[in-house]
Order: C-alpha cells, then sequence, then structure tokens
C-alpha cells in the first residue's frame, strides 16, 4: 500500500491545540512528509514522543505511536526498532526532553548507532511548563526561574552528537518547510542514528530565537561548499558559535548500524506456542 | 621441605591422628559440609562451583551458599557446599571439610567447626604462617602451590585443595575430572590433563602423609541432576517462554540473568542490550512491549527505584511486561551483596498514582523458572506490568534438581487478546479506528502489534480514552480506571494463585513465609519433628494477587511469619487480610535462613506464646 500512501495519512483527526504560529506545525508537516516520502506507511511506522508541547505530536499523528515519560523517548524507540527491525522508528521531542532531562540517552543512542531517526523540536525554552530556561537557551535569556539568564552557556547538541561518534547529524528549521521534509527524509533514509536538530520557534514563551532571527541568520550548508562526509569540516562549522546552519552537517555512510552489527533482522514478536524445539539444550547445560 | 609448615605447625597444629575415630564418627551426619575460602580474586567461587558439579555429577544432591565481604572488613569470601544423597534445600551451621586460603577463613568460620572437621591448607604460604588452627580440629597441611607448581601452574593450587578434599571425604577423584572438563575443556585438554594431575597430587600427597580414616564417605549414585542458580533458572525461564528482548544495567545480584541470557538468547532469535541506566532499561524493555516482543529487564532495589516513573506508564499503556527485582539488601545501597527480602512494599506500593501490578515470589530455584514462565503469560493475558521477584541468596546458590524439573514440554504460552487483520474489525470505532484501551467486561483490550494492517494506534500515560488519546473526561477517567482495575479482578478469579504446603496440615502451628525461605523451612519442620513439634507449613508464591489465608490464620493458634527483612511487611499483609495478629519472625543481618537456625527461632516463638498464655 505503500505507493498510494499521502502524507496527510500520517495526520490523525485530532486538532493540534498548539498555540497559533507555533514551530511545531511545520515541525510534524516535515515529519508525516518524509515518512510518507520513504514509502512508510502508518501501520509499519513506530512514533515515540517527549513530554512537552513537542511530545503532543504523538496524538497529531497517526501511526502506532507511544507518548511516554519526559525524557526517556529514545530507550522506548531503541526498544521498538530492535525487537522489530522492520517497522520505522521515529523519534521526537523537546530540547528540554531531549538535552536536559533525557541527555544520558541522547549521547547512548547516537553511539548506539539504531537505525532510526531523532527529531528535536528546539524552541530554546520549555513550552509546556510555561517558560522556563532550557538546556539550549542563550546565557542571558531570562525567564521566570532565570530572571537574569541562565549564565551558563548554553549545550551545543550537534556537537555532543559529533564526539559522541554520531553517524548523522542535520539541523532545519520548521519554516523552510522543503528543506526541513529534504533533511528528514535523509535523516530517515540514513542506515543508522539520524539525527536532526529543528528550529521550531515557540511564539508565546520565547521572544529572543524567534522566525525573523532564524530566516535572518540561517545559512544551508547546500548553498556552501561543505563536504558533509569531511569530519573536520563538519566539526568546524558545529564549533562555530557564530553561525546557525542548516542541512546535513555531517553523514559516515560507512559506520555499520547497530542492527547491522548484532545481525538483527527478525520480527522478535513471532515466538513458537510452547518452549522452542530445542530447549532442552538450556537444560543440558547445566548438567 | 616442612620448613615453612613447621612455623605454623609450633603454635598451632593439632594432629589429626590424635582424635579417636569414634568420636568422629558419632557426629558424622547424613550430610556433608564443605567450605572453601580465602580473598575475593582467589577463584573461590569456580572452585567452589567444580566442585559442586563433581558431586552434582556423582548423583548426590547439592545446596551451595556464598559468603561475600562480611563480618570483619577485607574481602573475605566463600563458597560452602552441604550434600547429600537425599534432597537437600538449606545450608546449616556445620562445616565438615573447609579449605582456608586465609588465616581469615578460619576465623570466620570457627563456629561451624566441631570435633574432627577437617581444615586444609597450604602451610606454606607466607599468609598462613600465622593461622591458628583450633584444637578440636584436624589441621591438614597440604603443599597447594608447591603441588600446583609440578602439577604445571600455581593457579591449580585451589584444584590441588579440591583433590586433597577428595582424599578427606573419600570421594571418588574421577568425579571431579568431569566437572574439570567442563570447566576447562573449551580452553584446551592440556589444562585439564593438568588440572586432573594436580587433583591427583592433592589427593596423594593427603593419602600418603596422613595415613588416616577421615570417616567421611561421600557415596555416589546413579542419578542425573542439573546443577543451577536462581538468576539462571529465570533465564532459562524467560527463553522457554519466549521472551526475546531484554534490556538492563548491571547491579548485583541481578546481573546474572543478564549474562546468562547474553549469548543464548540470540539462538533463539533474541537480543540483550546493556542501557546506559535503568531509565533507559525499563524504557527500551517497554519498547520492546510495545513492538510485541516478549522483553524483560532485571534489576535490584537501587534500580526499581530508578524504573518507578515508567513503571506507572507501562501500566496505564497496558503493555505486557515482566520486571525481575532480585532483592538485596537495603535501603540505599546497603549491604550489596547480602541477602533481604525488604522491597514487598516498594513493589506493591512504588510510584505515584494507583498502579495495577502483579507481583510474583518464586519460593525455589526451580520455581524461578516456572514462575518466569507465568509471569510472561499473565503480563501478556492482563497487559499488565509483573514483578518477578527473587533474593539474593536464591539467585546465586545453585542447587540440585532432576531435570524434569524444568521440562520443556510443559511450558505453555498464552500471549492473550492479541488481533490480527482479520479480528480488527471487531475493535475498531465506527471511523474504523482500532481501540487499543477499549472497555470490556473481564477489564483486557485487544492488542494490535504494530505492523498489523488498520491497527496503528497510540498510548500514552496520559489519561486516555479507548482511542489511547489523552483525556480529562471525568466519566472515561473513571471507566478507565476501572478498566484497569477489572483485569487485577479477573485475573484474581481465573488464575491460580494457591500456595504451596508443607508438614501437618492438622497442627495448630501455621508458619507462613514467603519466598526463598521454603526450603529451610521444609528442612525445620523436619527438625522440630524429631521434638515433637508439629508444624503446619504455607509458602506464598504470590504477593499480588495472593491468597486469601484468613481462615488458616484464624484457626490456628499460633501464626508465624518468617520474613527476611525487619518489619514484616507480608506479616503486615496478612494482618491486614485476615484481620488478626499475627508474630513475626524476622532476620535482616544479611544472611540468609538456615534450617536449624530456624527450627530454633520456631521453638522459641513458640514457647514465648505458650508462657504469654499462662
Ligand atoms: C519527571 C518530570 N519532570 C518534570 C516534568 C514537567 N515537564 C513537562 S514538559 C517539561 C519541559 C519541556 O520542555 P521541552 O522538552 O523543551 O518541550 P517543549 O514544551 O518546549 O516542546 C517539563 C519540565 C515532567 N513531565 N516529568
Ligand atoms: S507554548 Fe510555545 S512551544 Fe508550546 S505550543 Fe505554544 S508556541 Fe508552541
Ligand atoms: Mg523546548
Amino acid at each position: 500500500m505503500s505507493s498510494d500512501v499521502r502524507f496527510t495519512d500520517f495526520k490523525s483527526d485530532k486538532q493540534p491545540t498548539w498555540c497559533p504560529g507555533c514551530g511545531d506545525f511545520g515541525t510534524m508537516n516535515g515529519m508525516m512528509k518524509a515518512l510518507a516520502n520513504t514509502g512508510n506507511d502508518p501501520d509499519n511506522t513506530f512514533v515515540v514522543a517527549g513530554i512537552g508541547c513537542s511530545g503532543k505530536i504523538g496524538t497529531y499523528m497517526h501511526s502506532y505511536a507511544l507518548h511516554g515519560v519526559h525524557g526517556r523517548a529514545l530507550p522506548v524507540g531503541t526498544g521498538v526498532k530492535l525487537a522489530n527491525p522492520n517497522l520505522e522508528v521515529m523519534v521526537a521531542g523537546g530540547d528540554g526532553d531531549g538535552y536536559s532531562i533525557g541527555v544520558g540517552h541522547f549521547i547512548h543512542a547516537v553511539r548506539r548507532n539504531v537505525d532510526m531517526s531523532y527529531v528535536v523540536m528546539d524552541n530554546r525554552i520549555y513550552g509546556l511548563t510555561k517558560g522556563q530556561a532550557s538546556p539550549t537557551s542563550r546565557e542571558d535569556f531570562e525567564t521566570s526561574t532565570t530572571p537574569e539568564g541562565p549564565k551558563q552557556p548554553p549545550v551545543n547538541p550537534l556537537a555532543l552528537a559529533l564526539s559522541a561518534g554520531a553517524t548523522f547529524i542535520a539541523q532545519s528549521f520548521s519554516s523552510d518547510a522543503m528543506r526541513h521534509a529534504e533533511i528528514v527524509q535523509e535523516a530517515i533514509e540514513h542506515d543508522g542514528f539520524g539525527f536532526v536538530n529543528v528550529f521550531s520557534p515557540c511564539v508565546t514563551f520565547n521572544d529572543v530565537d524567534t522566525y525573523d532571527y532564524f530566516r535572518d541568520s540561517l545559512v544551508d550548508v547546500e548553498d556552501t561548499d561543505h563536504d558533509r562526509t569531511d569530519y573536520d569540516a563538519a566539526k568546524d562549522l558545529i564549533l562555530d558559535m557564530d553561525k546557525e546552519y542548516q542541512g546535513v552537517l555531517y553523514q559516515n555512510e560507512d559506520a555499520a548500524s547497530y542492527e547491522q552489527a548484532h545481525g538483527l533482522t527478525e520480527n522478535m514478536a513471532e515466538i513458537p506456542d510452547g518452549a522452542p524445539d530445542d530447549a532442552t539444550d538450556l537444560v543440558r547445560e547445566f548438567y | 621441605m616442612f620448613d615453612n609448615a613447621q612455623k605454623c605447625r609450633r603454635s598451632t597444629f593439632q594432629k589429626p591422628f590424635d582424635l579417636p575415630l569414634e568420636r568422629v564418627d558419632n557426629i558424622m551426619p547424613a550430610d556433608f559440609n564443605w567450605a572453601i575460602g580465602g580473598e575475593a580474586g582467589d577463584g573461590i567461587d569456580s572452585t567452589g562451583k567444580i566442585f559442586a558439579r563433581a558431586l552434582s555429577r556423582a548423583g548426590r544432591h547439592v545446596f551451595t551458599s556464598k559468603d561475600f565481604a562480611s563480618r570483619i572488613r577485607g574481602g573475605y569470601t566463600a563458597y560452602k557446599i552441604r550434600t547429600s544423597v537425599d534432597r537437600v534445600q538449606s545450608v546449616v551451621d556445620r562445616l565438615d571439610v573447609l579449605i582456608a586460603l586465609t588465616p581469615r577463613t578460619i576465623d570466620e568460620n570457627r563456629s561451624e567447626l566441631h570435633d574432627g572437621s577437617v581444615i586444609i591448607y597450604d602451610g606454606e604460604r607466607t599468609t598462613m604462617q600465622n593461622a591458628t588452627i583450633p584444637d578440636d580440629v584436624i589441621g591438614l597441611d597440604v603443599p597447594l602451590k608447591r603441588l600446583a607448581e609440578e602439577a604445571g601452574g600455581a593457579i591449580m593450587r585451589n584444584v590441588v585443595a579440591l583433590g586433597a578434599a577428595c582424599a578427606v571425604a573419600d570421594f571418588p577423584i574421577e568425579n571431579l575430572d568431569s566437572a574439570l572438563q567442563k570447566r576447562f575443556g573449551s580452553k584446551g585438554q592440556k589444562l585439564v590433563d593438568n588440572n586432573k594431575e594436580a587433583a591427583r597430587a592433592g589427593r596423594d600427597y593427603v593419602q600418603e602423609t596422613y595415613d588416616h580414616d577421615f570417616a567421611y564417605d561421600l557415596d555416589t549414585t546413579d542419578e542425573d541432576y542439573v546443577l543451577i542458580n536462581g538468576d539462571e533458572a529465570i533465564g532459562m525461564g524467560a527463553i522457554a517462554a519466549g521472551c526475546r528482548f531484554y534490556a538492563g544495567y548491571p547491579i548485583t545480584p541481578a546481573t546474572n540473568v543478564m549474562e546468562y541470557l547474553t549469548g543464548r538468547i540470540e539462538n533463539y532469535g533474541g537480543h540483550v542490550v546493556q542501557a546506559e541506566d535503568e531509565l533507559s532499561a525499563i524504557n527500551m524493555a517497554l519498547g520492546g512491549a510495545r513492538a510485541g516482543a516478549r522483553a524483560m529487564t532485571a534489576t535490584s532495589g537501587p534500580g526499581i527505584d530508578l524504573m518507578t516513573e515508567t513503571f506507572g506508564l507501562v501500566a496505564t499503556s497496558e503493555t505486557p511486561l515482566v520486571i525481575c527485582n532480585v532483592m538485596r539488601s537495603g535501603p540505599s545501597t546497603g549491604m550489596p551483596t547480602k541477602q533481604e527480602q525488604g522491597d514487598i512494599n516498594q513493589m506493591l506500593y512504588g510510584g505515584h498514582g494507583e498502579i495495577p501490578r502483579f507481583v510474583l515470589a518464586p519460593t525455589t530455584i526451580d520455581d524461578c523458572f516456572w514462575k518466569t514462565v507465568e509471569a510472561f503469560n499473565l503480563a501478556e493475558k492482563y497487559q499488565i506490568p509483573v514483578y518477578l521477584t527473587a533474593d539474593l541468596s536464591m539467585a546465586v546458590t545453585e542447587q540440585t534438581f532432576a531435570p524434569d524439573a524444568f521440562d520443556m514440554d510443559d511450558v505453555e504460552i498464552d500471549r492473550g487478546k492479541v488481533v490480527d487483520e482479520e479480528s480488527i474489525d471487531e475493535w475498531q470505532n465506527e471511523k474504523g479506528q482500532f481501540k487499543p484501551h477499549a472497555l470490556t467486561d473481564d477489564g483486557v483490550s485487544p492488542r494490535a502489534l504494530p505492523g498489523t494492517t488498520e491497527g496503528a494506534h497510540m498510548t500514552t500515560g496520559l489519561e486516555h480514552d479507548e482511542l489511547g488519546r489523552r483525556t480529562e473526561d471525568t466519566e472515561m477517567r473513571v471507566e478507565q480506571v476501572d478498566k484497569r482495575n477489572r483485569k487485577v479482578e479477573t485475573a484474581q478469579e481465573q488464575e491460580d494463585w494457591s500456595p504451596r504446603e508443607f508438614g501437618d496440615p492438622e497442627s495448630d502451628t501455621l508458619v507462613i513465609s514467603w519466598g526463598s525461605n521454603e526450603g529451610a523451612m521444609v528442612e525445620a519442620i523436619d527438625l522440630l519433628e524429631e521434638e515433637a513439634i508439629s508444624i503446619r507449613f504455607i509458602s506464598v508464591p504470590y504477593i499480588f494477587p495472593r491468597p486469601d489465608l484468613s481462615e488458616e490464620i484464624t484457626s490456628a493458634d499460633d501464626v508465624l511469619v518468617v520474613e527476611c527483612n525487619n518489619t514484616g511487611q507480608f506479616a503486615d499483609l496478612l494482618e491486614h487480610d485476615a484481620l488478626a495478629r499475627v508474630q513475626r519472625i524476622n532476620k535482616y543481618n544479611g544472611v540468609r535462613y538456615k534450617a536449624d537456625e530456624l527450627a530454633e527461632e520456631i521453638k522459641a516463638a513458640l514457647a514465648a506464646s505458650q508462657e504469654a498464655t499462662q
């Protein structure tokens, strides 16, 4: 059925309750397009959503999905994918979900290189809890819990990923609909952990990292001569704190995914009606 | 050649030959108790296991226990074996032969040694120079290291000691050969042969140097036994039950479950992931289960603490998951290598809000296998998290069983209400949307595994409607809570939650315990019987749901509840169920109950209660 799947098939009949103008609308549209364009359909797709405004995506999309606890979406996605490698697994969540409470899992998911995609809806704020500093908030960004700004540098998620051995690092902007969908599509197509940090502005609680700001400052690596397979070049872009880049900054197509490395291909849901035929061998071992 | 040994002897050595043989014979019990002790790193565990295997292959029953660091600080560790031709289910306070690699090993076990016990030690070992061999004990100085070197390497020192022990126990050395073959076979025949030679050197040395009949005679039988510990039984049960996805984070004493599965589950199409922490482990397992695999994680108290938030998610999203808690001494890091049954409250009540769950607590090592199978069936039939709890003493110690205790033909798999492409329409609403949390009479909803056509659905830790979507509708909230609890009621009615019964059903004295205390208690019944004290014993493998013992409790004169914790968490539950008081026998010093000790405790409790009523 995959050939005639349209991206709207991935849309549920639940109306989003995001604030009008929220970046998450565009982020979600791009994800649905990318899933449809890669030949997936809702019945073979599993979306794992974090907790936050971003995490509501699990409800607004239509697929097999779990909306779990705050910060633990990546381990859930890992479990789904390893248990049934035939499924398309996409994990999505916010910057707080992924880079604060869940940052430990982020590093290890990157290292593990399971063949799934991870879309972080980075609005540089805690949206759902109504406007506290997030790990990507600027040093001087005033919020209800940081009246004079966090006074600590924001994390650089792309650098974290690179240092953890990422095989696919990308960044996109929710309102550049075409490019965003393309980039997520590439993350899906990548044989390994496809990580996309999406600038997905919060129009209600972040008046600094706005649409205008990103529109004015983003540099698309496609418009430069950047070679995404060049690790050092990628490192230079990622560590360049003066600019915001869009596109696939780094890709290593040679690394084996976790499933390839461990020879995982089968759907583990399929088991015999009783103990496996040769299960008595297990008992024999204890003689 | 005796220079060093002489030094040791000067102050301490008692010649074995001084002991009149009759005395030894008189105190010779039907079973034989053996131990090897030394420092962590001395290879105590693997040596102990070789001897246990040798005994088991010789058709003898074996029950082992391990002492890790203990009363005195430092790296003391010991492996103890109780063996008999009859079934043994407990350790006792008694040692017949002790291989002491350090002086401390002797100190630690002083109280268990008796007239005629034998200590095998290496008087040439520098650290043994100031060892004191107690007067009533037979000290056999055997140059373990030197003989090992002659046989091919000092590392075989412990095997020389095993050979010496064979001589003392009149145990044919050939039985050791097959255990050595199993242990070292994969490393080449040469190594096996060297070890066999080392064992013979130890045996010959004792036979030649000490011309003495030690009065121990380990009979062999033609029985075939398997030698297995609780963690291994759980791992084996998991594979048998179709568990294919395991995620875990190492923690004593649950790590063995993960280590057992690693390298084996792959042969059945499964996989083990070492997660970065327990938060991740349970979420991975949850993911595996949502994908449709039978999934499990195993941990101990500290890991359970970390998993608690997700535990609620598992229950709310109605995901079948088996969470194995191999209990150890708490709170906090507690005594990580010590026995305790302190987590009942944690497993029953842990987590915010009201979380339906099952808690299974196997009472023996073979029961660990069967309860694991049952846990997977219950999890899938009721789409609920199931705690499967063992404790340290059962998890890490080996025991012999007839192989048919693990008859794979008896393993039944029930996957519950899984729908397929044909049956899915019954569970869709008028818009064709699948209802993963459909309200049903028995509380159990259908399950569509990912990949099932037209089954796509979400679920969430938020309260949700039948479609799995968030709701704060007051009616739906109540309906979903009721539905989840209805599953528990259904299970209570439809499943068998019976306890296991032992002793005299007519007795006025009722002893109740849960988990691994069963073995010691069963043997204690025999000991008490010898003193004309009859006991009815109920061993409970189900914490929740659990059998209703109100009638048994209220009709008995004395009710004693035995458990390894301080407050009597299970006793609390029984009092709540029966609306009656029970007496508590608690142990929380980190060591499991021993049969003889438990018999004494029960006698004392009965005496105290008699006094109170007079
Ligand atoms: C364990 C836990 N702690 C705190 C919260 C409250 N909480 C919900 S969402 C959130 C932050 C969300 O920020 P982010 O991940 O950036 O998502 P956004 O709302 O910005 O999309 C917090 C702190 C929670 N749900 N769970
Ligand atoms: S608060 Fe911000 S992030 Fe949340 S929905 Fe509104 S605009 Fe979006
Ligand atoms: Mg955010």
